[in-house]
């Protein structure tokens, strides 16, 4: 029998309403992708076999800093988001669940800065 | 199951179905999925050495250049362009498009050609303006 009301429940446990924004989070992140990938991809085979000084000019390119920092956000936090559905959807035990996916999000918030860092650094220094 | 107390019918596992196109490729996106995030680890060495200076970075182009890095950036170019081309045949199916067996049929294929397509363009493309990568 159930003792807690619906909205209790609600309020305490399960996807009600927040779910749908992560849906959301991972189409709009995969939609933004897609122009940026396709023009990191375009850049990457146009700057094959350049010399440190090319690949250091074209960061510092202002829109190229822009755009870089902004693959670099989307890009992680649409692979965070498919990491964790793979984690809900794979690992059972409660416990080591939660761990891994506490341990994905720090990792991941973690190279996020370091990337973001590394593109300013080359983009702002000498 | 010896354990079963019930004798109710249990649905067949996976191995009983024959593979099917759809679910094959449901798996291969996901699979991708997990595969390009291993390589965002690529690139942000990438971008840390380029950071760091012209000896960390012609480290990490010696690093890619070699035989397993050549190895590995084609299986990542290959799975970045399926995720991306299967990614947008998602995106329909999320707006409620092409959910006829038919369509599904034919967009499935054409995602296979483009991401075939791609790759072998990406790569034609790399090697013949700038003779290698």
């Amino acid at each position: 029998m159930q003792l807690r009301s619906p909205l209790a429940r609600v309020r305490g446990l399960g996807a009600a309403r927040a779910g749908t924004d992560e849906f959301i989070t991972q189409r709009l992140t995969a939609i933004a992708l897609i122009p940026l990938l396709l023009w990191f991809v375009g850049s990457i085979i146009h700057l094959a076999r350049a010399d440190y000084a090319t690949v250091i000019e074209w960061i510092k390119t202002p829109w190229v800093t822009v755009a870089l920092i902004l693959l670099i956000l989307v890009l992680f936090l649409h692979a965070h988001s498919g990491l964790r559905e793979v984690l809900q959807d794979y690992v059972h035990h409660e416990i080591i669940k939660t761990i891994a996916m506490v341990a994905m999000k720090f990792f991941v918030i973690t190279i996020t800065v370091s990337s973001v860092l590394a593109v300013l650094r080359i983009a702002l220094g000498g | 199951m010896a354990t079963q107390q019930h004798k109710r019918p249990l649905s067949p596992h996976l191995q009983i179905y024959r593979p099917q196109l759809t679910s094959f490729m449901s798996i291969t996106h996901r699979a991708t999925g997990v595969f390009l995030s291993l390589g965002t680890l690529v690139l942000v060495y990438w971008l840390m050495a380029a950071a760091t200076g012209p000896v960390a970075y012609q480290q990490a182009q010696t690093l890619l250049s070699s035989g397993i890095g050549l190895l590995l950036l084609f299986a990542w170019s290959f799975s970045l362009f399926y995720h991306l081309c299967n990614g947008i045949r998602h995106l329909f199916w999320d707006a409620g498009c092409g959910f006829e067996i038919k369509t599904v049929y034919f967009t499935g294929y054409l995602v296979l050609a483009t991401t075939l397509l791609f790759t072998a363009l990406a790569w034609a493309l790399a090697f013949t303006v700038h003779g290698g990568v």
